[in-house]
């Protein structure tokens, strides 16, 4: 079990190395840039991976290109912009708001809106039900009530 | 009945059509932001003689142009070839390649064995300038007009429907100027 664990944790931390491990970075700040640049940038071969997930050709030539550009003091929305300019905004994995995607955006807040106006309209109808049992009997439902207990008696003597 | 237990079949019939659209639809065509943008520039040595150059230059230098991108390692660029081929003799437009990643002298036997319906291809060997184009999945291919603008982008293999349907009369329209 132990010796199991322990080719798991080393196979895991070589992959982990290998992604990221072949560039050399200036500064510490450089290469947690690129970093969480190729976590953000999918990979349009496999396309639910990102780019620093992804041994594919082209996400090794992205990666590459992103360490460039990183190197040559590009900012990060040039780099973004440059992905989004050659690959659309599929090439993000947080698309960016405007009328295309609004529905994508809103969509999970309109459907937790319409799910807590229904909850309400439910739980109002339950307890609107519960308060007319607690309710009183009304003369006419308790003669109704004597008269079926003296039908039961009737019946059992 | 009332007309409110219809909503659950109602609604079941929605999920019905947005599946069926959906899922009929190919995940792997990404629509390309450079459709009617410029022609991204470029120019590399060609496969065939590593001492001239092709560039965006040559491609839109006529009316219309096809810039298929292919590879020697690739599958499906077998696939569309023929019809490549086809077309190459059909003479209607020039055909331009640009050979994706691969090895020179693998691409000079891919189309020595299967033959060349190129004028030229260029030999973009680590795929620098297939990020510009926004190449994903070889084989792509676009149309490039003679003002420098990509009109149409086909990705995966080219087949004699795509051509007939959404290329020529797109090419037929270039060719006499009205577009």
């Amino acid at each position: 079990m132990r010796g199991l664990l322990t080719v798991v944790l080393l196979t895991l931390s070589v992959a982990a190395f290998a992604a990221i491990g072949v560039y050399e970075f200036e500064t510490p700040e450089q290469e947690a840039r690129f970093k969480r640049l190729s976590e953000e940038l999918r990979c349009l071969v496999c396309q639910n991976q990102n780019l620093a997930d992804s041994n594919a050709g082209l996400a090794l030539d992205l990666r590459r290109q992103v360490h460039t550009m990183i190197l040559a003091g590009k900012s990060d929305a040039d780099i973004i912009s440059f992905m989004t300019e050659r690959y659309g905004d599929f090439v993000l994995y947080r698309p960016p708001l405007h009328a295309g995607t609004l529905l994508l955006w809103s969509g999970p807040f309109v459907l937790l809106l319409l799910g807590v106006v229904v909850l309400g309209r439910v739980v109002r109808q339950r307890t609107a039900s519960a308060a007319a049992d607690d309710a009183p009997l009304t003369t006419a439902e308790q003669q109704r009530l004597e008269q079926m207990l003296r039908q039961q008696q009737g019946e059992k003597e | 009945m009332k007309a409110r237990y219809l909503i659950p079949l109602g609604l079941f019939a929605g999920l019905v059509v947005l599946f069926a659209v959906g899922l009929g639809l190919n995940p792997r065509e990404v629509p390309s932001p450079l459709i009617d943008k410029p022609v991204p520039t470029f120019e590399l040595s060609q496969v065939h003689a590593a001492d001239k150059r092709l560039g965006s230059a040559d491609l839109t230098r006529q009316p219309v142009a096809l810039f298929n991108v292919w590879a020697s390692w690739c599958v499906a660029c077998r696939q569309e070839h023929p019809f490549l081929m086809e077309l190459a003799q059909r003479g209607e437009v020039p055909i331009y390649g640009l050979n994706y990643k691969d090895e020179r002298s693998d691409a000079i036997a891919w189309l020595t064995r299967h033959g060349d319906p190129y004028r030229a291809s260029a030999h973009d060997y680590d795929g620098r300038v297939g990020i510009d184009w926004g190449v994903y999945g070889v084989p792509e291919t676009f149309l490039v007009d003679g003002q420098g603008k990509i009109r149409y982008k086909h990705i995966g293999p080219l087949t004699p429907q795509v051509w007939r349907e959404k290329i020529e009369p797109l090419v037929r329209q270039l060719q006499q100027g009205k577009a």
